[in-house]
């Protein structure tokens, strides 16, 4: 079917699909004065007969470098490795997991409910606002009015038997792959302490035999995979173990609440008394050396924080390793909390700061944070598991995925702003999954009123209905929805693969498809002034796509098709039958047309000799040219024309300001005011050409990839708006030269490479759905807000990021749990509609001390990051920076203020917020928000545009990046990972104090890492792991570690590998001794230390607790 | 007669012209809320192009409305500053100063007055608008009639 003036076919594979579209220029089919074609050599050329072979002869290029030669090296017919990876069994890019813990953590307390409801705790009035600029509601910022949605849900009804007999075959099946994974009736044994669920849920999730094969929960975990077979082996209950213990998941924040612990454990002993205090310091690999051996003029020690850094007993094990063995048993190091015994559940967690013998959970242990000085986990923080019944939690969505900033949601709108912590969410809805289930279906079952997909966390009313957990429409559960494919059982609609997996991938009927899907299409747009020729860039770029060019995702009726530009537009043509590519020159940019609409997008299977003779030459092509100008937005237009019949994906790489025609750009930034304290000027775009430009691409669905490599300044603030109203990504390489920046070069290969081979969807739309009550109302990304709650993806690439804000306009008073669903719906690059749904399920709880026990300080420090870009944008950076501070303030008083009952001297937190002010700081101090140090603006636009692009695990490198040391690497505690042995060193908090000069330390601050390496540092790592002889020698620019036959450089080198192989993009890796310029950006990073211009993590505690007792 | 003026004058206006600015921003707004209905046809990709040039195309036209109305306002403040009229200046001061405050609080980009396209569709962007609309609606209403009552108790006076 074809509409809106799309002559379109589907499927046939020929490449000549979208014929003539309808904004392709007539005009090209006269002769034109502006246009010379063949190099400006022949003075006529007939573009009409586009369709046939054009004479070849004289007025093509200069001769040489067309010849058709048969490829060489670069072409591989080998198997593609882009088979669709998102199917079971064929992951693209199977990666260990981000984070050491597997995802899936049992719950901790076997108990089947929150509970009966408790009043709140306290019933302090809110604290007095403590500043006048912050994120919470103000009457400047209204929040959303609570009017839109005021009928109260139905009350859960209870469940009834499942009684309805089987009713033959249906035409519903699951993807053969999918369906690989039998459910094998795991052993009851585990379960058999587990009460029995709750009761809205019961039908739902029956513990027992109905449980899911944890193989089709869809993600991978390091090394241990787990047995199919017998899938609950870790989330094993230990008997012996108190249910409502401490969490056992490592160091993170979490636990059940007090309050919500109706019943002592059966069988639990108390072992409170019996473990000794917290081991501090750094009792793991990396301990530093005595004090004696530090650096002697780096500040010591504020006093407040001496007693409390001695180290204590060392841990036999590694803690990582830890982590990956027995991840819900083990005994994290500096914040282990005994097990809980049966204690009183209303103990008050001030209580437990008085006495080491309580059974407050951990997460609101209290921390005087001016007093504990080694806050920061041996491992990566983990994200807090949300309190939710056991069964429940089994199923929730990854936390990689989908993660909110409180995992426990506030009842009332009052009770968030008395907590004063951001309420969102952060997604990363595209994300690399190596097991994913699909389902192939020809109705997808989905609410009838709010259109919510069927879901693990709906009710089942009986057989025949089912309530939709966002809205509480009782619906009717299809015909086919009865059969079973994975067990091939009927009557069983509570066990297919919907309803056990909170993400899973549907392939759309032909109802989600009004046009037929979009071939893959990709336009690259190059800069080739000279500016851009002396960067060298064109090389790799041609290298790259030549190498990859098999690789790129798509099917038969892929298309490419480049476009150049200086000062005029050069367009290639490609046309199946040329015996060398054509170049075709339009100078007038004023009003940009397209030469030959036809033949300038080829399909990439039936031109590939084509395109891959330009690419041999279009390096050499501008070898000697002398254009310094640069149209960028006349190129952008013809791209767009060019693309907007299909729609597709367009990668501009730009080296310089643009600075002819329309978009043309002024510099604006003056080099005296980069280290300025004051306000940063020109954060926002200087025009809307490129908003409006990427307003038209999000409508024809169009996304715009943005590459800088430039030197100087290039206006990323106004450039950005391309890529980020349109969905695209924008990439940026500071003083890229193919000789003066090898680690440059190395990145923006690696950087390529993944861009051009990794997966995309095409035409997307991601609308994130919420229970009643709750409503979203503040997007962060890139992307178009098409609706209230649907965001316009052109494309989407499964390294975006998403945040959103949200409000509370109605009561939950009567919900226990709600739920969010994110469902993106996009063309494959196979050409297949699919929606990708993950839903996530969170409880609501009614008392402050529950709200802060569930907050997730990562999630809000992202969260908060994405609110200060806007907020620097739209008012001041230092309005933001004010806001930012303000937020840790805020939310610490509000737990003195609520929480605590026994007021105590010193800044305390609960633990799980014991981070909250250190990641403020590191924002303070990140390259986007800093003042007072030299920054230039496009390097802090940059960061900017990823803090609010990136999803939330890369963002916190980059906000606070790990410290590790590496000249002791050992194999103790190490990862094994396909046959690699990784050693696991700790993370080392962010303090010279923390460096010694005989050591090495490795910095990964997400995109970059260096390993600085002391001045005496140990003779055998030079020689081991960097082949060289002494200090002296250690190269000024080494980017690589050279792969020496030693122990301690495989080590090494297994390390930096693993911590790459963990992110989509490529880190590059600079070797700085005390001599190098880069180490003072080593330095920089330095957070919790004091520079010229900014407080250290202790001055700026003390400036909190300042503000907070005010 | 002079003093009858301002009221007068001002009558006209407010009955006119702003309540139908006001009543046309409540009505875009309502528009930009309400999006496809069925929500398939909303995630047809065919259908982004026409969301996105209908999106744009209401903020267009409330943005030409933005500066005849401002203007048109502060136009009438200055009416009732030179014709003496305290008490009505007073009353409305705080709108003209919420008229400056929004003009010079625009993006910087240039010819954007306000009501960014790209922004516009975030929840809590437009819930501010829709109220200020609303409020705006309340205002001109209830100073329409305090106008006409000046109006008539100045021709009675005279």
């Amino acid at each position: 079917m074809s509409t809106a003036g799309f002559n379109s076919q589907n499927g046939t594979g020929t490449g000549q699909t979208y014929a003539n579209g309808p904004s392709q220029n007539p005009v090209a089919l006269q002769q034109l004065p502006g246009v010379s074609y063949g190099m400006t050599h022949q003075p006529s050329y007939n573009p009409m007969p586009a369709k046939a072979p054009p004479p070849t002869g004289p007025g093509l290029y200069p001769s040489a470098p067309y010849q058709p030669v048969p490829p060489v090296s670069s072409y591989q017919p080998g198997p593609q490795i882009t088979s669709y990876p998102s199917s079971p069994g064929q992951p693209l890019l199977p990666r260990p997991p981000l984070s050491g813990p597997p995802s899936h953590t049992p719950p901790q307390s076997a108990s089947p409910s929150p509970g009966p409801r408790m009043p709140p705790a306290q019933a302090t009035p809110p604290p007095p606002a403590v500043s006048s600029s912050s994120y919470y509601p103000s009457p400047q910022q209204p929040m959303a009015p609570a009017w839109q949605y005021n009928t109260a849900p139905p009350p859960m009804g209870p469940p009834t038997s499942i009684s309805t007999p089987p009713r033959g075959p249906v035409a519903n099946h699951v993807n053969p792959a999918a369906s690989l994974a039998e459910p094998l009736p795991p052993s009851l044994a585990p379960y058999s302490t587990a009460p029995p669920p709750r009761v809205s849920q019961s039908v739902t999730q029956p513990p027992g035999p109905g449980m899911p094969p944890t193989s089709m929960l869809g993600y991978t975990q390091p090394g241990t995979a787990p047995p199919p077979m017998n899938p609950m082996v870790p989330n094993t209950y230990q008997p012996g173990r108190p249910a409502y213990g401490p969490p056992p998941t490592g160091p993170s924040p979490i636990g059940p609440p007090p309050i919500m612990k109706p019943t002592p454990p059966p069988t639990g002993t108390p072992v409170a008394n019996t473990t000794p205090p917290p081991p501090k310091g750094d009792a793991g690999l990396a301990q530093p050396g005595p004090p004696g051996r530090h650096l002697g003029h780096y500040p010591s020690l504020p006093p407040g924080y001496q007693n409390a850094s001695a180290p204590h007993g060392t841990s036999s094990m590694h803690p990582a390793m830890q982590a990956a063995m027995q991840p819900y048993t083990q005994a994290p190091q500096p914040y282990q909390q005994p097990p809980g015994g049966p204690g009183p559940a209303q103990l008050s967690p001030s209580l437990a700061a008085m006495s080491l013998q309580s059974s407050t959970p951990e997460a609101l242990r209290v921390v005087n944070l001016l007093q504990e000085r080694n806050l920061l986990p041996p491992t990566p923080v983990p994200a807090p598991t949300p309190c939710l019944p056991q069964d429940l939690q089994k199923i929730n969505c990854n936390p990689e995925v989908f993660r909110c900033t409180l995992t426990s949601i506030p009842q009332t709108q009052s009770l968030l702003n008395k907590a004063k912590m951001p309420l969102g969410l952060l997604l990363h809805p595209f994300k690399d999954l190596s097991q994913l289930p699909v389902v192939t279906s020809s109705t997808i079952v989905r609410c009838r009123s709010c259109r919510t997909y069927i879901n693990p966390f709906v009710s089942f009313l009986d057989q025949r209905r089912w309530k939709c957990n966002l809205c509480y429409r009782v619906n009717d559960v299809p015909e086919e929805f009865m059969y079973n494919p994975v067990s091939r059982s009927y009557g069983e609609p509570h066990k297919r693969p919907e309803v056990q997996n909170a993400t899973i991938e549907f392939i759309a009927p032909s109802e989600y498809m009004l046009r037929p899907p979009q071939p893959a299409v990709y336009l690259f747009v190059l800069d080739v002034s000279h500016n851009a020729v002396e960067t060298g860039y064109l090389n790799v770029f041609c290298q790259s796509l030549l190498d990859n060019i098999n690789a790129l995702p798509g099917d038969s009726r892929t298309k490419v098709g480049f476009i150049t530009f200086d000062s005029t537009i050069h367009f290639y043509n490609l046309q199946e039958g040329l015996s060398q590519p054509q170049m075709l020159i339009v100078s007038d940019i004023e009003d940009i047309f397209l030469p030959t609409p036809d033949s300038l997008l080829v399909n990439l299977n039936e031109c590939k000799e084509l395109v891959q003779d330009l690419l041999k030459s279009l390096p050499t092509l501008f070898g000697k040219t002398m254009e310094t100008q640069s149209a960028l937005g006349s190129a952008l237009q013809a791209a767009f024309k060019l693309l907007s019949p299909t729609g597709g994906r367009m990668s501009v790489f730009q080296t310089q300001l643009p600075n002819l025609g329309v978009g043309a750009l002024q510099s604006r930034e003056d080099p005296n005011q980069r280290a300025s304290a004051k306000d940063i000027q020109h954060l926002s775009p200087a025009t809307d050409f490129y908003k409006k430009l990427a307003l038209d691409c999000s409508g024809q669905q169009v996304a715009v990839d943005l590459f800088l490599l430039s030197a100087q300044y290039c206006d990323l603030a106004s450039l950005g708006c391309i890529s980020r109203y349109s969905a695209g990504s924008v990439y940026y390489y500071p003083s890229y030269h193919h000789q003066h920046s090898p680690a440059q070069v190395e990145r923006f290969q690696k950087d390529l490479k993944r861009y051009l081979t990794r997966k995309i969807g095409f035409e997307a739309v991601m609308r994130i759905r919420c229970t009643k009550g709750l409503s979203i109302h503040t997007f962060h990304g890139n992307f178009f807000v098409r609706s209230t709650d649907l965001l316009s993806l052109p494309n989407v690439n499964p390294d975006a990021g998403f945040a959103v804000q949200m409000s509370i306009e109605d009561n939950l008073d009567d919900m226990q749990v709600v739920s969010f669903q994110a469902a993106l719906l996009y063309t494959s690059s196979k050409g297949e509609r699919r929606i990708r749904v993950h839903t996530l399920c969170l409880p609501v709880v009614s008392s402050l001390s529950d709200i802060f026990s569930g907050a997730d300080v990562q999630a809000m420090t992202g969260l908060l990051a994405c609110m200060a870009v806007d907020r620097s944008v739209t008012a001041s950076l230092s309005d933001a920076r004010d806001a930012m501070t303000n937020a840790a303030i805020d939310s610490l008083t509000s737990y003195r203020q609520s929480v605590l009952t026994i007021q105590q001297p010193g800044l305390l937190a609960p633990a799980c917020l014991r981070l909250f002010p250190l990641y403020i700081l590191a924002l303070l101090k990140q390259k986007a928000f800093r003042t007072g140090t030299s920054t230039r603006l496009d390097d802090r636009v940059f960061a900017m545009c990823q803090l609010k692009y990136q999803p939330l695990f890369y963002a916190m490198l980059m906000i606070h990046p790990a410290l590790y040391r590496v000249d002791d690497l050992t194999d103790e505690g190490a990862l094994n990972i396909n046959e690699r042995t990784i050693p696991q060193p700790r993370v080392l908090q962010l303090s010279v104090e923390k460096l010694s000069r005989e050591g090495a330390f490795l910095m990964d601050t997400g995109t970059v890492m260096y390993l600085w390496i002391g001045r005496n540092c140990h003779p055998n790592f030079l020689t081991q792991v960097l082949g060289v002889p002494n200090y002296a020698a250690v190269p000024e620019n080494l980017y690589l570690l050279p792969e020496l036959d030693t122990a301690e450089s495989q080590r090494t080198r297994a390390f930096v590998g693993w911590l790459r192989d963990q992110r989509p993009f490529y880190p590059s890796l600079h070797v700085i001794r005390d001599e190098s310029q880069l180490k003072a950006n080593f330095m920089q990073n330095m957070i919790e230390d004091r520079t010229a211009s900014a407080l250290s993590y202790y001055e700026f505690l003390l400036h909190l607790q300042q503000q907070i007792s005010k | 007669m002079w003093r009858v003026l301002p009221s007068a004058v001002s009558t006209c206006y407010t009955g006119k012209s702003s309540h139908m600015s006001i009543i046309f921003q409540i009505i875009a707004f309502d528009e930009l809320r309400t999006d496809f209905k069925n929500p398939i046809d909303q995630s047809n990709p065919t259908r982004a192009r026409e969301r996105i040039l209908n999106i744009e195309r209401i903020c267009n036209l409330l943005r030409r409305l933005v500066v005849p109305e401002y203007s048109i306002h502060g136009l009438f403040c200055l009416m009732f500053m030179c014709a003496g009229e305290w008490v009505t200046l007073g009353l409305n001061i705080p709108l003209l100063f919420y008229h400056l405050w929004r003009f010079f609080h625009r993006p910087a980009d240039g010819s954007e007055v306000m009501y960014d396209p790209v922004s516009v569709m975030n929840a809590d962007i437009l819930n501010y608008c829709q109220k200020e609309s609303w409020c705006k609606l309340g205002f001109y209403l209830l100073s329409f009639f305090y106008y006409l009552y000046s109006m008539v108790y100045a021709l009675v006076s005279f």
